[in-house]
């Protein structure tokens, strides 16, 4: 059995076509970001650089490169070098478990459109999540320098506090599921069966928990101008804070590639059978990795749109609302689901859970209003 | 006393669980955001696309000539004593025989310039202008210029061509 078996053939075309498709979404994702701000704002954004602006990405990696890339004295070097390789990297390894699509035969060659489908695939993504923080640290350790620090601890304190809500969050998930492999998590779901409507409050808590891991606003406390100059990326320049800039907006793309592939039923679509019997099973199959980039996509529009709309929070209310908000919130969707399993009605549970934890409030509200007034 | 019943007093009670739960006002704010990004931008891309800046926009200095091609102008002097900026200087010079269908005076201005880095465009030697002669047209603005000799603008630049006579409007 040699190692250039089709298969492995297959699979290395699959990975550098996806590779390719998530630096040039993560690429455009910049252009789009000024695009969506300007509208939002009644303006017309970028719009010199060719038909509407479309060659920005190009000419803003050019600048990039052609800025000096500056090395601070006192820094320690190699973990300087080392800090955007790490974002860049943890940033690209996570789409390895995302299921694009089912499987397909070209040229003879059957292959799931999926990196590996490992086992443990959803712990994979929370693997890398985790390590992604090193990445920031690092590059923040080895600035030496003071602002950069503050904003690498931030980061590394505020990922942490909310990988756990979003983990109990996956726990409800998984409870469904009954696997911790993406391709199985997106099997249950197949034909309408999406997630979101038996997780209703587990997907509010996993997009909150999105934002704050992707360091976007209203969480982008790591690079808060104001207070830390630009935070963890203060002393890079050049194309070492190009790689920065371009791992949060990979991250971004990847996490709604992950969204959807747990909660909107991953490249699964209305009619998905239909075409699968008029076209056969191949074109039903890209047509989902279509579907999961284009839901992908709406996750990406979704958190510009929340970027330009909210301003920050302050670092204790970030603090606060992980803590005291979303980890209960989570822990309460566990039982919730739990429950749902038990009477076997999972999508009734979903509602009620919303219900109660309405009622609760309003009940807990009414109570300490009381007090106040005595 | 009031001065005036105008004033509103704002009374910032304790928030209520809506409020505290900041989610409606979030999915408000959404919507706004949402909506302007549906709406006409009210900026427009200007090099290429150019708003109209009204009938008295104070542009590009011109001196008129009258219906018959003659320059008004009859270099008393005046713009240039009004202008605050001291932009204007003039060389006089006395109308030969001959000269009557280019000069409408006896007396008309040989060199006529304009600094155009002195000049603020206020208007002044608009409104001295006897003669009416000299005008700010509304439809054309003074190029950037990058070097020094391009600045002062001579007669070459500032007389009305008769081919494209300007026109403002609530002229005949």
């Amino acid at each position: 059995m040699e190692l250039l078996n089709d298969v492995f053939t297959a699979k290395a075309i699959f990975i550098g076509i996806v590779f390719a498709i998530t630096l040039g979404i993560a690429a455009y994702s910049t252009y789009f970001e000024r695009k969506i701000a300007a509208f939002m704002q009644d303006r017309i954004g970028p719009d010199r650089a060719g038909p509407f602006g479309i060659f920005q990405p190009l000419a803003d990696a050019v600048k990039m490169f052609m800025k000096e890339d500056f090395i601070p004295a006192n820094s320690n070097k190699w973990l300087f070098i080392a800090g955007p390789c790490l974002s860049m990297l943890t940033a690209l390894m996570t789409s390895a478990v995302v299921p694009f699509g089912d499987t397909v035969t070209v040229a003879g060659v059957t292959f799931d459109l999926q990196g590996i489908d490992v086992n443990i695939g959803i712990l994979w993504v929370f693997g890398i999540v985790s390590l992604g923080v090193y990445g920031i640290l690092v590059g923040g350790w080895a600035s030496n320098n003071k602002y950069s620090l503050l904003g690498a601890i931030r980061a590394a304190s505020q990922n942490i506090s909310y990988e756990l809500a979003m983990g109990m969050s996956i726990i409800a998930i998984l409870m469904l599921s009954g696997s911790l492999s993406t391709k199985a998590i997106v099997e249950t779901q197949q034909a309408g069966h999406w997630n979101i409507l038996q997780q209703p409050i587990g997907f509010v808590i996993f997009l909150i928990c999105a934002f704050a891991e992707c360091n976007r606003t209203p969480f982008d406390l790591p690079e808060c101008e104001t207070e830390l100059i630009g935070g963890y990326h203060t002393e890079y320049s050049s194309m070492k804070l190009g790689f920065y800039l371009f791992a949060e907006y990979i991250n971004m793309f990847i996490s709604g590639a992950v969204m959807a592939t747990l909660f909107f039923g991953g490249y699964d679509y209305p009619g998905y059978s239909f075409i699968a019997a008029q076209f056969g099973s191949n074109v039903a199959a890209f047509l989902g990795m279509g579907a999961l980039i284009g839901k992908a996509l709406l996750f990406v529009f979704v958190f510009m749109w929340v970027r330009w709309t909210l301003p920050r929070f302050r670092y204790d209310q970030l603090m606060g609302l992980g803590w005291t908000g979303l980890i209960p919130l989570s822990m309460f969707n566990v039982v919730i689901t739990g429950f749902g399993i038990l009477i076997d009605q999972p999508i009734l549970a979903g509602l009620g859970g919303i219900v109660i934890l309405f009622v609760g409030l309003v009940v807990n509200d009414a109570l300490s209003r009381k007090k106040k007034i005595a | 006393m009031k001065l005036s019943n105008k004033t509103k007093v704002l009374e910032q009670g304790e928030m209520t669980l809506a409020e505290r739960m900041y989610l409606p006002a979030i999915v408000g704010g959404m919507a706004t955001t949402l909506k302007h990004f549906f709406s006409k931008p009210v900026t427009i891309r200007y090099p290429e696309q150019q708003r109209y800046l009204g009938p008295i926009y104070r542009g590009h200095h011109i001196l008129k000539k009258d219906e018959q091609g003659a320059e008004r102008c009859t270099a008393c002097g005046l713009c240039a004593v009004a202008c605050p900026a001291e932009a204007i200087s003039m060389v006089a010079e006395e109308r030969k025989k001959g000269e009557e269908k280019l000069y409408r005076e006896e007396k008309y201005a040989k060199v006529y310039e304009i600094n155009m880095l002195r000049c603020i465009f206020c208007g002044l030697c608009e409104e001295a202008c006897p003669k009416e002669a000299i005008f700010l047209r509304h439809d054309k603005m003074v190029p950037v210029f990058s070097t020094r000799d391009e600045v002062i603008y001579g007669k070459d630049k500032l007389v009305e061509n008769m081919d494209q006579r300007y026109l403002r409007d609530g002229w005949k």
